[in-house]
């Protein structure tokens, strides 16, 4: 789960203290006229890019696929929770079912978008209550320095030295969570990547000398924060999401998988493959289908991820 | 360097305690208790079971107990499992060599396989055998490994065994019945250890890649070429050796991510190793193994990182450690 957070460290941990004069200048006119030209510019850029808007497409695809939840099972004219045991574990084609059935005879096309549904919304909401976190943690230490920095960050090294899979288990053995609790769970582990990249943007930002002038005209600390440093993160952290989708996806399957995620009669994902798991001998696809839904997710959001990182750091495209 | 080290190992100890109290809390607020087992049987009445929770010392507050068990692992005495009452050391002496089997075959596959090709995609930048690595590389990057190891479980283990080809064995460390020599080890090796490295494997060649692609640039390279060293010399002796430093950093910072892995991998090939044993000591509420499972695996990665900085430190002559 951190595995995604460091790639994006290692890559734009420091993009904007080489800026090029050109591009500071578009930053500064940006944030004058609340930021049009900044990202209209990475628009256009990441439009060129075939890759990332493909992904674009995909992702933008199945979320419309896991949210349109309902609308899926008015199709497939199958419900999530019923099935006919007498035709379980069909091979896909057979008959109704699209992607054949599980082993009560539920359609899985169906389950695959309810699932869609709560796996999709386990990460989203995963990654922005680690954001709010992190994003809090990782400006204060940056911002402030000194003593508060050091201690909120041995609190980071102290967790991201316990292989976040246990402590994940530990959390959900403790909540019982259902699925606001289990993003809750994976988020409270999930912060400490966007802190540390927080807390570096902000100590290279907090030096500028627009930050300088800001205080000479006297402005408060969060007005500093809020209104001249984040606006500078945004980017930052934009990728970051798209990037940190995929693990945290990953996280909520793995967790289903071993049991200790969201429980069963609200199928996710890494529920549906814990089920499979039973019947690999019997049906092969049945396994295979909700891992390949994780998989090209997870596989869209990392490489739009990617694009957009690329279309958002000027300096990579010069 | 030995300052360094003393002052490394000093400083784990803070940094073991806090983990250990933290997770000994959490364990601690669980709900459910070990003699939740005997709820329902007739063999025990409430009072039998007061009196089991009174022996174990589940009584006291956590934070007592905490103190308690603090003072006896010092004292080498891990305690006993609340379950089946075996000592928690012998569950880590059975399952400890597995793990780091398991994780130890993983790790150098894919460091011997990720050193090569990136260097070599980095130095044929843009060629087919690039391009194919890089889609290879993001494509198994995002691979799900329990994912991954169920279908290499269904392919090599069940459908090759249907097809009459030469198949893997589907779980377990070796044979239980009959044979168990090395080539058999060996094969209950392969699907495991796959599934756990090709992720790092993935990672590191993308990033062997571009470090190889940042050193190549530079002044000294240029002038390594310009006095008429070989391709190979330039490559081993100058560029790889500074690429280099940076994979250790990102080693140690991947190890917390192998050890997790190991969890969920362990568990789909029923690979009887620390992680299998937390998970199967969580869900049956036996803290005394599942609190030693887990301080072995936040140990072991905490000892890796303070590793991959000295390695960094014996290899770049640029740090000073002091």
């Amino acid at each position: 789960m951190v595995q995604q957070t460091e790639i994006v460290g290692e890559s734009i941990g420091q993009p904007r203290s080489e800026r090029t004069q050109e591009t500071a200048a578009a930053d500064q006119r940006g944030r004058l006229r609340s930021t049009p030209g900044f990202y209209r510019r990475a628009w256009r850029r990441l439009r060129r890019d075939k890759v990332a808007m493909v992904s674009l497409g995909i992702c933008v695809f199945i979320l419309l696929f896991a949210f349109g939840a309902p609308v899926v099972s008015q199709i497939t004219g199958h419900s999530y929770e019923r099935g006919d045991l007498r035709s379980n574990l069909l091979a896909p084609g057979s008959d109704s079912y699209l992607l054949g059935t599980d082993a009560s005879g539920r359609d899985i096309l169906t389950r695959l978008a309810y699932g869609g549904r709560i796996s999709l919304m386990v990460a989203w909401l995963s990654a922005l209550v680690a954001l709010a976190v992190g994003g809090t943690v990782g400006s204060v230490a940056g911002y402030y320095g000194g003593f508060i920095d050091s201690v909120l960050m041995r609190f980071v090294d102290m967790i991201i030295a316990i292989p976040g899979i246990t402590l994940l288990l530990l959390l959900s053995t403790l909540w019982r969570p259902g699925p606001v609790g289990l993003a809750l769970v994976i988020a409270s582990l999930g912060w400490t990547g966007i802190a540390r990249l927080v807390r570096g943007e902000v100590l290279s930002l907090k030096n500028r000398d627009y930050v300088d002038a800001a205080r000479v005209v006297g402005a408060s600390n969060s007005r500093i924060i809020f209104r001249h440093i984040f606006p500078n993160v945004l980017s930052l952290i934009i990728v970051w999401i798209s990037l940190a989708i995929p693990g945290l996806i990953i996280a909520e399957a793995s967790l289903s998988y071993l049991g200790f995620g969201v429980r069963i009669p609200i199928p996710s994902w890494g529920n549906m493959l814990d089920e499979a798991k039973e019947f690999y001998r019997a049906s092969w696809t049945y396994v295979f289908i909700p891992g390949l839904a994780i998989y090209i997710t997870a596989l869209a959001f990392n490489l739009l991820g990617n694009g957009l990182r690329d279309a958002l750091d000027p300096r990579l495209n010069d | 360097m030995a300052r360094y080290l003393l002052r490394r190992i000093i400083l784990m100890v803070p940094l073991m305690l806090g983990i250990s109290f933290i997770v000994y809390a959490l364990l601690n607020l669980v709900p459910g208790s070990p003699t939740d087992q005997f709820e329902f049987s007739s063999n025990f009445t409430p009072a039998d079971r007061e009196r089991i929770r009174e022996n174990l010392g589940l009584n006291d507050p956590w934070y007592t107990r905490y103190f308690i068990w603090l003072s006896n692992v010092f004292q080498g005495d891990l305690g006993n499992s609340f379950v089946n009452y075996t000592p928690v050391l012998q569950r880590l002496k059975d399952t400890l060599p597995n793990t780091l089997l398991l994780t130890g075959t993983s790790l150098v596959f894919a460091l011997l396989l990720s050193i090569p090709i990136g260097i070599w995609s980095a130095v044929k930048r843009n060629s087919f055998f690039d391009r194919s690595t890089t889609i290879l590389s993001v494509a198994f990057y995002s691979i799900p490994s329990v994912w991954l190891g169920l279908m290499l479980l269904i392919l090599f283990g069940v459908k090759f065994q249907e097809w009459g080809l030469p198949s893997l064995p589907i779980g377990g460390t070796q044979t239980l019945r009959g044979e168990s020599g090395f080539w058999d080890r060996v094969q209950h090796l392969i699907l495991p250890a796959f599934t756990l490295g090709i992720i790092q494997l993935a990672g590191w060649t993308r990033y062997i890649r571009s470090s190889m692609l940042d050193v190549i640039r530079q002044d000294f390279i240029r002038t390594a070429q310009a006095k008429g060293l070989r391709q190979r010399a330039v490559l081993m002796g100058h560029a790889f050796r500074n690429a280099l430093l940076p994979l250790m950093t990102l080693v140690g910072l991947t190890l917390p991510d192998l050890f997790g892995g190991a969890v969920i991998t362990e568990e789909v090939f029923s690979w009887n190793g620390v992680g299998r044993l937390t998970i199967n000591s969580l869900i049956q509420n036996d803290y005394s193994v599942a609190m030693a499972a887990i301080m072995m695996l936040a140990f072991l990665t905490v000892v890796g990182n303070l590793l991959a900085d000295v390695m960094y430190g014996v290899l770049d002559p640029r740090v000073r450690l002091g």
